[in-house]
């Protein structure tokens, strides 16, 4: 298997990582051509999580914008309230097939933890999940869910105690306990396999839409927007569109306060200047300091507070197939209080970035046009902070 | 002859094994650390690392991630580095490696990395996530100099070990357990065999680190490899009281 996207991505990990890394790339090969495998993998997704999400056309924001059509992909529908939850199922079945009894996790939101702690949940076997202590306050919701789940939360005080450093945290328990352990990452970063299995994991959102949106408009979508911190949801969507070249893919990372004030997640938005360098395992751009250290940083979504984006999106970006933009905290919020009002839906506030940057295209647009935005998760999570920032 | 190579030479002639001693630059400053350079080598210490601070040490345990953290907290920067084995260069000709992490070199810039270091006099760098297969990111710029990539290998290796070690330069740095630095003194089950299987598969010097703590974990290693690497414990020892750090040492080294 090819270790790389062009010159990104890699194996950049100790030695003591390389062998369960090369155990668990075979295992993957060697799962996804089996049969048996894909067809559990299709059971629970349909069974338990609740698949295939709809394609929603979404009427009144359409004519509250006044442009393109726009349909949102419900990942906020699956079982666990976000598109996490497909990846977990995959990467569960294979530690099972693998043997291993123990899984850990990394979270941010907490949407992958929960999703992790549920997939541990159904098939048995003992969770952990390294959660930075700032997450944790911003996620009291979810740090309950997954302790009511049966999985043990492990507080990260290191560091920026976000995103960033439960990863570290996550992968420096993974070495420790490497030979019993399963580490079950929620997106599309870290070493090889982890994001081209990741993504693989996550393609049925864009395979579900490409088949849903021919049927309901004969044609492929003109635009399609994903909100990007890690990148999951986003390659999950673009990748059975990356051939088709009239299709235009937009990321949308975060530029928190405003990508000019520093305090932000964007890497390869316009004025971030992201770099190429080495984090978690792999090679991509990064927000860095001139002495290549990590730069924190920020969002008011900790599903998009991430100072690098996954290998894939840093090589779409590089060869053009894919544009990244970035929308700021106000501005997603605005996002997340309109689709409430306009469609009664409350989305997550990573997904509500992907809206935010739809309002200001879709208007532009054409009638006869449309827009894809993939709903990535629900705002249920994010209600209460919601609540406070708005008082 | 690279100072590194000379030194195990001597210690082979000597019958003696090799304590490499490491620190973190700029913790808790550079004239510090000078200091402890200097303390180092005269309690007896064979080999300098010395550790470059980075924000996201994923191979370090506490001890050495709040080291980290203190020193760029007190600005530590590559260049200042850089400039203290120039200074340090001066007075001694101890050996002196660099424990980097790939993305500071990558950020500083890869040719302009290798070539300060050759120029400052440090002869050897051991980057922790830089595994075999991504050695090439390197290739280019330090097969011109006698700078030594320093390859480690782990429990976890099995017939990597071969491989790993074709053309490797300097000495063969073994991780004596699967975790992160400092973790403890409890070192993998099969440590023996795995050690054994090591030497039998080059001619270099091979050295054990990770949770290298006390005497007695001196002693057992030594009788198992060329010498010792001691990071977590002396880093301890330092931010505890750095006026017993020769001492400590010499404790450690003494037969």
């Amino acid at each position: 298997m090819n270790t790389k996207f062009g010159t990104f991505g890699g194996q950049y990990v100790p030695e003591t990582l390389m062998y369960p890394l090369k155990e668990l790339e075979a295992a993957y090969e060697e799962a996804i051509k089996d049969e048996g495998f894909i067809k559990d993998y299709r059971y629970y997704l349909s069974e338990y999580v609740g698949r295939p999400s709809p394609l929603y056309y979404a009427e009144r924001l359409t004519r509250y914008l006044g442009g393109a059509k726009i349909f949102l992909k419900r990942e906020d529908l699956n079982h666990t309230g976000a598109h996490k939850i497909n990846n977990v199922i995959g990467q569960m079945l294979l530690a099972k097939r693998m043997g291993k009894k123990k899984v850990i996790a990394e979270t941010g939101a907490g949407q992958h933890g929960v999703a992790t702690a549920t997939g541990a949940a159904l098939f048995g076997l003992s969770c952990t999940v390294f959660m930075g202590e700032e997450d944790m306050e911003r996620q009291q919701l979810n740090v309950f869910k997954m302790k009511l789940l049966g999985a043990q939360v492990y507080p990260v005080k290191s560091g920026t105690r976000t995103l960033k450093d439960a990863t570290n945290e996550a992968i420096r328990e993974w070495v420790r306990r490497v030979e019993d352990t399963f580490y079950v990452i929620g997106s599309v970063v870290g070493p090889h396999p982890y994001p081209t299995m990741v993504r693989s994991f996550q393609k049925v959102i864009g395979e579900e839409t490409k088949e849903q949106i021919l049927e309901k408009t004969g044609e492929l979508p003109n635009v399609i927007v994903a909100c990007i911190g890690g990148g999951s949801n986003a390659a999950g969507m673009f990748y059975p569109f990356i051939h088709d070249e009239q299709v235009q893919l937009i990321g949308v990372e975060a530029a928190g306060k405003g990508i000019l004030s520093g305090q932000h997640a964007a890497v390869l938005s316009e004025g971030a200047n992201g770099t190429v360098g080495v984090l978690h395992g792999m090679k991509t751009y990064l927000l860095t300091d001139p002495n290549g250290n990590i730069k924190p940083a920020y969002s008011v979504s900790a599903g998009l507070d991430y100072p690098g984006t996954g290998p894939e999106h840093a090589y779409l970006f590089d060869t053009k197939r894919a544009e990244y933009t970035a929308v700021t905290d106000s501005e997603a919020l605005e996002a997340f209080n309109l689709l409430s009002k306009v469609e009664g839906i409350i989305p997550a506030l990573e997904s509500s970035h992907a809206v935010a940057h739809v309002i200001k295209i879709a208007p532009k647009m054409r009638k006869d046009q449309s827009i894809v935005i993939n709903l990535s998760g629900r705002g249920d999570k994010d209600v209460q902070s919601v609540q406070v920032l708005q008082q | 002859m690279n100072r590194i190579d000379r030194t195990f030479k001597q210690l082979k002639k000597s019958g003696e094994k090799a304590f490499v001693a490491y620190i973190t630059a700029g913790d808790p400053d550079m004239d510090k650390t000078e200091e402890y350079i200097y303390t180092l080598e005269e309690a007896g210490t064979d080999i300098i690392e010395l550790g470059i601070p980075f924000s996201d040490p994923l191979a370090d345990g506490p001890t050495l991630q709040e080291a980290a953290q203190r020193a760029l907290k007190k600005g530590a920067t590559v260049d200042k580095i850089i400039d203290l084995v120039r200074k340090v260069r001066q007075k001694t000709s101890i050996p002196l490696i660099f424990l980097v992490y790939i993305n500071t070199i990558l950020t500083y810039g890869k040719e302009k990395f290798v070539e300060s270091c050759v120029e400052a006099g440090v002869d050897g760098l051991i980057i922790p996530d830089l595994p075999y297969e991504e050695k090439d990111e390197l290739k280019d710029v330090l097969d011109k100099t006698t700078l030594a990539l320093i390859p480690l290998v782990a429990p976890t290796s099995k017939d990597r070990i071969k491989t790993i070690l074709n053309g490797a330069k300097g000495f063969v740095y073994c991780v004596s357990n699967t975790g992160v630095t400092g973790s403890s003194s409890s070192f993998h089950q099969s440590i023996d065999s795995y050690l054994h299987y090591v030497k039998s598969c080059t001619d270099l010097p091979i050295a054990v680190g990770f949770g290298i703590t006390h005497k007695k974990d001196v002693i057992k290693m030594n009788a198992l490899s060329d010498g010792v690497i001691v990071g977590s414990a002396i880093v301890r020892q330092i931010h505890k009281d750095s006026t017993q750090l020769g001492t400590f040492v010499k404790q450690l080294i003494a037969k």
